[in-house]
This record gives C-alpha cells, structure tokens and sequence, in this order.
C-alpha cells in the first residue's frame, strides 16, 4: 500500500511542476503583454511597471522566483488587471462561492443519482426504469450551458419564482440554480452507473439466497445489496467531487456568482496572466492531488483492487 | 443456437450441390444489419445527414451573409422585423445586432461539426496508433508511452486550452490544435487495450513466426481489428468535442466576430432572452440539442452494433 502512494506521488508531483512550467512558458510564448494597449505606452512608464512586477528580470529568473513562492509561501502574485488585489486574495473570495454550490451539487447528484438508479435496477425493464434511464440520457448529453439558460428561461422569465443570477450572500434562491445546472450531468452519470451495478449485485447469488431465506425486499436492498453496489462508484466520485468543487466556468458566468470561474474568464478575456496561471495551477493541484486520494482510498476500500 | 428454418437449409444444399460458392456474412454486414434494426440509431441517422447538408449547402439558401446588418431590425425595431419570418428572408430572425440568424446557425453548425471530425480524426489516426504501438511492443516502451498519456489526462484541459487561446489568439486554428492535443489520449488507452489482447492471438504469433516487421504487423494484423471499437468511440467522441467547443464560444473564448458558433448564438441569444425576441436563443439551442442526441443515439446504435460482448 505505501509503495502504491509512493508510486503514486512520484507521478503526482512531477505532473504539477509540469503543469506550472507549461502555463509559465505559454505565457511568455503569448504575443504582447498586458500593458499593451491601443495608444503605445511611453518606453519610461512601461520600464517602470514592468520594474515593479519584476519583468525586467531574466525570464529563467522569474520562472524559478514564481514557482518557489508557490511552492514555498503558496504566494501566486500579484494581479495586473486590479491593483489592489493579488491573485491569492482573488482566490479567497472566489473559492468559498464556488465551494459552497459546489459540495450542494455534489450531495445533490450523489443522493438523487443514487436513489434513481436503485429505484431504476429495482424495476428493472418496467416503465420506471425507461423514465429514469430517459432522464439521465437527457441530462447526460446536455452540457450545463445548455442546461443554465433553460433553467432562467423557465423560473426566472416564466414561472418568477427564482433570481436570474447574483449570489446574495448565498441565499437559498440564488444558490439553487447553479447547483441544478452543476449537478445535472454528474447526476445522470451516477444514476447510470448505480443501475448497472445494482442490477449485476441483484442477479448475484448471494442476494439469491437472501430472498430464500425470505428477508423483506426493503431489507436486501439496504442492508445486502446497497453495499457492494456502491463500490463501483467511488472510483467515479472522486473526479466527481474535484468537478464539482471546482465549479464550472459556465455556472460562475452565467449566474453571475462570483466565484472563481468567473474571475478566471474574466481574467482570461483580459490577459490577466498571474491570475489565469494562479487559478489553473491551483485548480490543476487539487485535482492530481484529489485523484491521488480517491485512488488511494478505492484500494483500501476494495480489496479486489490490485495495486 | 437458434434453429435454422428447414427451407435456408434445403437451398444451402442446394447450393453446394450445384457447387455454388457460399458467401459468408462478413463481420461489417453483420454489424450493418444490427445497425438497421436499432430505429433510434436509424432515424438519428438521417436527422444528421440532413444537419450536415443543413451545414453544407445552407449558406445557398440564406437571403443574407453572416455580417450584413439589417438596420430595420436593430433597436426596438428587433422585436418586430427581427422576427422570423420568409417575407423579410431572415427565415431564423436576426441576432441583437441585427445580422441575419438563418446565416449565422449555418455557419456555426458548421464550425461544430468540423471540430467534431477534427477532433475524432485526430484520435483515430494518432490515438489507434499510438496505442497499437504500445500495446504490441510491450515492455518499458508501453510503460513510458502509457505514463505519458497518464500525465496528459492528469492535466486539467479545460485550462489549459483557454490558456492557449488567450496566449495564441483566438482563431479557429487554435480551436483545432487543442481539440486534437486532448481527443486522442482516451482512443490510445482503449486502441492498447485491445492491442494486448490481439497480441496473443495465434495468427499474430504466425506472422512474427515468419519474420513479418512488427510496424507491418501493427498496419495489417492489429489495425484492422481494432477499427469496430475505434468506429464506435469515434462517433462518441464526436459529440464531446462539439461540447468542448460550444463551451468556449459560449464563455466568448471561442473565434471572433463576424465568425460564429453555436455556443457564441447560445450565448448572446440567452443574454437576450427578457427582451422577447426567443427564437435568438431557440433556434441555436434546437440545433446543438438534436445534434447531441443524435450523434449520442448513432454512437450507441454502433456499440450495439460492434461491439463484439454484446453478441
């Protein structure tokens, strides 16, 4: 097992330093800088800014400063679009939005996707399993913007029961629709493959002998057959979860959240170069480093796991 | 084993009588027949012939090009002769500049379906290859050239490609380069997958018995049989770089004005919507909905159809 995590970190490690040296590298490949603007800057005024972000340094030198504060202080830079702001401070107030509708979608889709696709393998072939398989075609090949502006068109300009976008601090009525739109998907995967491998623990022998020994439906479902059903789906979790809690650009755009996302296109649409890297590289970590623990704990749990 | 009715058997023997030559049914009529059956798959079929000629041809029918603004239906006069409708030729409306949408969802339809096939060609030639080449060989080759397609996966892509548009501008080009840097990375995993199996296979072992060059050996033995599965992931695959591409043009990432696509229309059409004029954001919407599904329902006709488990 700890061979395994070793393994595993030696890929992990050296997977994000790349990371941070391809977005570092893309960006001193990028034709014209943030400074430049339609009337030139005179050359006194762009040596001094550039002086003051450090550009004026060796590109080699820069890239080693760069990566060693994050590494060593977890210090991503300042921003050059707003100047009061650096990137960390950018990603403290965006994570929390983010994070927040984020864990709401994810027990969203688990519970809900869980529950369809027992509900669906109970009733195997019958028209319930048609509705639910139905559904999850339908929110599975949907991408969340094509979801999003169906969700405004229909609560927000038809029935007015919810707010168009905004965060509100969180309120309820703000936080429900993005978590529809970011859970959809994820969702109808879950529910697919719930169905399935409750459908194969339901054909198995020993659910067989349960019903012989004449144990009440509710009671094999729970208790016999839930579990191991469950077990194919952790390794589709844990993407999952980093999926959702890294929110999605499109929640954050069209819901006008402010959460990372958006500061991430907004970002991107302004050459903001410390921000765009800062957010992908931090995003690009939790995600190698997620898929680390998922794996890690999928061996633990399932012991046919061979690592 | 289903019974074979009395009269196939009396005219195959009739046939071998007379000392006619059989023809055997080959694994691709098979697979043709299956398609047939399966009426979703079918009709999903036809539904996106008619998208591509849509895409194709549809530029020959449109009353206006892309960038002509119709100045009678800017303003509040977009409620009105912005409309939908055949007398003022805008046959989808306008967009809220007050360009031609009929012209414009021809356009972007057809930017989706070229970044589809890009997308899939490019896993099919570099994916099927790639992973032909490391399952065969084996050894510590498969190791590093498998670890690498790890790493790749690992990197999260949706970042990176917005990196590379914001860093090398925003053009269709670019679009394509990172659609076909990611789409070929599953296509190898699965193509070496089957490579290992195939590798065993007594016909393989005859051929490197008698000396035949392993590249050849990939080309003629293992390409082939791996292009039932390879059809299938590439149909699915298609829809999932469409996806990618809507994505980016909808956060306005993707090509620029006057260019288009559906998920830019999408976009600016949802922006749109409190003001009355829908059908900016329906027709967009209609046409990436029912090309999703349809390839979504192809691509499973296929599986069923290939996929050599299922039999």
């Amino acid at each position: 097992m700890l061979s395994y995590i070793i393994r595993r970190l030696l890929v992990a490690i050296p997977t994000i330093l790349i990371l941070i040296v391809i977005s570092y590298v893309l960006m001193f490949a990028a034709p014209g800088g943030p400074f430049n603007s339609e009337r030139p800057l005179p050359a006194q005024v762009l040596a001094n800014i550039e002086a003051r972000y450090g550009l004026d340094r060796p590109y080699l030198v820069q890239m080693a400063d760069y990566v060693w504060n994050i590494v060593a202080r977890f210090d991503f830079g300042p921003s050059f679009q707003y100047r009061d702001q650096n990137v960390n401070s950018i990603i403290r107030q965006g994570f929390p939005v983010t994070l927040t509708y984020g864990l709401w979608a994810f027990v969203v889709s688990v519970v809900i996707g869980v529950v369809l696709g027992v509900v669906a393998a109970i009733r195997h072939n019958t028209w319930t399993d048609y509705l639910a398989v139905g559904i999850s075609v339908g929110a599975q090949v949907l991408p969340n913007f094509v979801i999003a502006p169906i969700l405004v068109l229909v609560f927000t300009l038809w029935l007015r029961w919810l707010p168009g976008g905004g965060w509100n601090g969180g309120a309820w009525q703000n936080v429900i629709m993005p978590v529809i739109a970011l859970a959809a998907s994820y969702t109808a995967s879950i529910a697919r493959i719930m169905r399935s491998s409750m459908i194969e623990v339901l054909n198995s022998p020993f659910i067989r002998t349960a019903r012989a020994k004449g144990l009440p439906t509710r009671r094999i479902i729970l208790r016999h057959a839930l579990k191991p059903a469950l077990v194919p789906l952790l390794s589709y979790l844990g993407p999952a979860f980093v999926g959702m809690i890294t929110g999605s650009f499109v929640v954050d755009m069209y819901f006008s959240t402010g959460g990372i996302g958006q500061f991430f296109v907004n970002s991107a649409l302004n050459r903001d170069y410390p921000v765009i890297m800062g957010i992908t590289i931090l995003m690009g970590a939790l995600t190698i480093l997620f898929s680390l623990v998922v794996d890690v704990l999928y061996a633990w749990i399932d012991p046919k796991i061979r690592y | 084993m289903a019974m074979v009715p009395r009269a196939a058997v009396q005219e195959l023997e009739a046939a071998l009588a007379a000392g006619q030559a059989v023809r055997g049914r080959s694994l691709w009529a098979d697979a043709r027949r299956r398609f047939m059956a399966n009426r979703a798959a079918l009709v999903s079929l036809a539904i996106l012939v008619l998208i591509a000629l849509f895409a194709i041809f549809g530029g020959l029918i449109a009353a206006w090009d892309i960038e002509t603004v119709d100045w009678s239906a800017l303003g509040t006069g977009a409620a009105v002769n912005g409309r939908p409708s055949f007398a003022t030729g805008h046959y989808f409306g306008t967009d809220q500049d007050g360009r031609d949408l009929f012209a414009r969802t021809v356009q972007g339809t057809r930017i989706s379906l070229m970044v589809g096939i890009v997308g899939s060609l490019v896993a099919v030639v570099v994916g099927t290859l790639y992973g032909a080449v490391s399952g065969f060989v084996g050894g510590r080759t498969d190791q590093v050239l498998m670890r690498i397609v790890d790493v790749m996966m690992s990197i999260p892509f949706m970042f990176v490609l917005i990196l590379l548009l914001v860093v090398f501008g925003r053009s269709i080009i670019m679009i394509f380069v990172g659609v076909g840097l990611i789409s070929w990375l599953e296509m190898a995993r699965i193509a070496r997958g089957q490579a290992l199996s195939i590798k065993n296979m007594e016909y393989v072992e005859a051929a490197v018995a008698i000396g035949v060059r392993p590249m050849t050996i990939i080309l003629r033995h293992i390409v082939p049989n791996l292009a039932g599965i390879v059809t299938v992931y590439a149909t699915l695959l298609i829809p999932n770089m469409i996806i990618i591409e809507s994505f980016i043009s909808f956060l306005g990432l993707g090509v620029q004005d006057p260019q288009t696509s559906l998920g830019a229309l999408i976009s600016r059409g949802a922006a749109q919507m409190q003001y009355g004029t829908l059908w900016m954001l329906l027709f967009p919407l209609g046409f990436l909905i029912v090309m999703l599904f349809t390839f979504f329902y192809v691509g499973d006709g296929l599986r069923d159809a290939l996929d050599p488990k299922d039999r």
